[in-house]
């Protein structure tokens, strides 16, 4: 396969950064996206140019790491996959490809398609755990019986991997469908009730601090997210907010 | 955390557009109720339909309505422009490509110029009609008609008062030829012109003004000829376009934003927005066409 790559360059967090244009040769369909662009880089370093940066980790769809904005879709145009899992089959011989990083204020670029995601990390700092006695008679997590539907939608939720493409796709940056899949996960679960109040205001606000934007609904992120999380979080840490404003004591 | 940041989140702002949101389409059902009877052309009906008005215009339930419904236009464009500002800034850079048809519906992404453009048609709507039957300090004609007597043949144009009198409207005329034995207070309040004394209380002509504005006949009960008529009509007929638009996301995303979505309702939640922001728009868009093309 024969390809026009136009992937974004920035050489630092205050670089201007800009697209440029790069032929490629002899892709094969079975290579994943990641591959591709190992052989580009791999092609690079034999010029002495400057590799793309970008982000990867497990390959295998489980970390979140990579996060790519490719011909105007996150995580490209496949359905319920990441980046790393994308076969280049999904493209065509003679095709151009656009590769951009996420664009957020919350998730500034640091090089090329490399952006820090940090901003999650601080939101689940925020509220995203529950805390537990580890003085050593921790209680067994299984004790406790669980309904299975709500077993199985805390378990959907917790699949998010928080590669940050619900925010990518989003047009107004906002994070809502991450963080109400962290909320719903432990609201679903009674280990989540004693600090349920709590942990949505304080995800919440934290959210609106690290200066994500605001949901319309759109319904963007569900469609793009690799592990299909679904609206139904973000209707739930909806309820979940008006329970915790409304009996909130101080 | 204190109730003022609480208050400030991004998702009590979103409530807000909801509620706002709902109610606003409530206030559709009801406005759209009352337009409807402008199907009624005839003496019959501009005579129920200035009647109505009337009732609107003095009932204190309706009255708080009204201001709920002012306040909540306001409320709703300020925070949804306030949202939208919040929005492009979580966004400094753009995509150079960017694939959002792939995704979401083009009404959902446009929420805010579609908003914006019901706005500049409320302003120019309240201009056209609230302002001319409520605000203008010109006196708005009152429901007037034209009596022939059967024997005699002669025509008198004679005002209907709330009490169900008739006046003749040349006692009102202050000319130099025919001075005015009576007098119009308030706009629509009939005075003796010696005693001061209140005789009746006539109704706006409502009908009428509506007739003028988006209908093509030479003038009618102290309404000139509208000259502009037709673009009235292709203007309304846009803004209605623009309001389906708005509502073929807004309602069901109302009730999102309120949490309120279950596997078994949000398929009819959806079903009932989608029928909800075709109907109401249709029929209040057909109205004016109906009048164009009638009168
Ligand atoms: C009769 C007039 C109107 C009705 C019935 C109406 C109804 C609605 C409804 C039901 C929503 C959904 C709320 C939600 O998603 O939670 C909405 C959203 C919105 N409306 Fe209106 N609206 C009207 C006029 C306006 C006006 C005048 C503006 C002025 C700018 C406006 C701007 C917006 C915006 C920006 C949104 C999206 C907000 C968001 O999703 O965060 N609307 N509208
Ligand atoms: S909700 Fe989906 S798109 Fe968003 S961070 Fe989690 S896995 Fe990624
Ligand atoms: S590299 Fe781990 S999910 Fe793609």
């Amino acid at each position: 396969m024969k390809l026009t790559l136009k992937i974004w360059r920035q050489k630092g967090p205050n670089d201007k950064g800009q697209m440029a244009t790069y032929p490629i040769d002899g892709i094969d369909g079975d290579m994943s996206f990641l591959e591709m662009l190992d052989v580009l880089n791999e092609q690079l370093i034999h010029k002495g140019e400057e590799p793309v940066a970008f982000d990867h980790d497990c390959r295998e769809g489980i970390c979140g790491m990579c996060s790519l904005f490719i011909n105007g879709e996150a995580h490209g145009p496949d359905r319920g996959v990441t980046t790393c899992q994308l076969h280049m089959r999904k493209f065509d011989d003679g095709d151009t490809i656009y590769i951009e990083p996420w664009r957020a204020k919350a998730f500034p670029v640091i090089k090329d398609l490399v952006v820090d995601r940090t901003a999650f990390d601080r939101v689940m700092a925020a509220g995203g755990f529950v805390s537990v006695n580890t003085s050593g008679n921790t209680q067994d997590a299984n004790a406790i019986p669980i309904a299975k539907a709500d077993a199985d939608k805390a378990f959907e939720a917790a699949t998010c991997i928080g590669c940050g493409a619900c925010v990518a796709t989003c047009k107004n940056s906002s994070a809502m469908l991450f963080v109400s899949a962290k909320v719903s996960q432990l609201a679903l679960l009674p280990q989540g009730q004693v600090e349920a109040r709590d942990r949505v205001l304080n995800m919440v606000k934290k959210m609106d601090e690290e200066g994500f934007g605001n949901c319309t609904n759109t319904g963007a992120c569900e469609v793009e997210c690799p592990k299909e999380i679904s609206l139904d979080n973000i209707a739930r840490m909806n309820r979940e907010f008006m329970k915790a404003a409304l009996c909130h004591e101080d | 955390m204190s109730r003022s940041v609480i208050l400030k989140s991004s998702i009590v702002k979103k409530y807000w557009m909801a509620l706002t949101g709902l109610f606003l389409c409530l206030f559709l059902v009801g406005h759209l109720l009352g337009n409807l009877q402008l199907f009624a052309a005839s003496e019959e009906g501009r005579r129920a339909f200035n009647e109505y008005g009337y009732f609107m215009g003095h009932n204190i339930f309706i009255k708080i309505l009204s201001y709920l419904t002012y306040i909540s236009i306001l409320f709703h464009a300020i925070d949804g422009i306030l949202l939208t500002v919040q929005n492009k800034k979580a966004r400094p850079i753009n995509y150079v490509k960017n694939n959002a048809g792939a995704n979401s519906s083009l009404a959902s992404r446009s929420m805010a110029i579609l908003g914006s453009i019901i706005l500049i048609f409320i302003v120019t709507h309240m201009a056209n009609f609230w302002w001319v039957v409520k605000m203008s300090s010109k006196q708005m004609p009152l429901h007037s008609i034209v009596y022939t007597d059967q024997k005699s043949g002669m025509s008198q144009d004679l005002y209907i008062t709330h009490s169900g009198n008739m006046l003749p409207t040349a006692y009102f005329e202050s000319s130099e030829m025919a001075p005015a034995q009576m007098k119009i207070k308030n706009g629509t309040e009939f005075y003796s012109a010696e005693g001061d004394l209140l005789i009746g209380e006539g109704y706006k002509d409502m009908h009428s003004l509506v007739y003028a504005f988006f209908g093509h006949d030479k003038t009618k009960y102290g309404f000139p000829e509208n000259k502009l008529a037709l673009w009235a009509v292709i203007g309304y007929v846009i803004s209605m376009l623009v309001l389906a638009y708005h509502l073929m996301h807004g309602f069901a995303s109302a009730f999102q934003s309120l949490g309120l979505r279950h596997p078994a309702y949000t398929k009819l939640i959806k079903g009932l927005g989608t029928g909800f922001a075709i109907i109401i728009p249709l029929l209040f868009a057909i109205i004016p066409i109906y009048i164009y093309l009638t009168k």
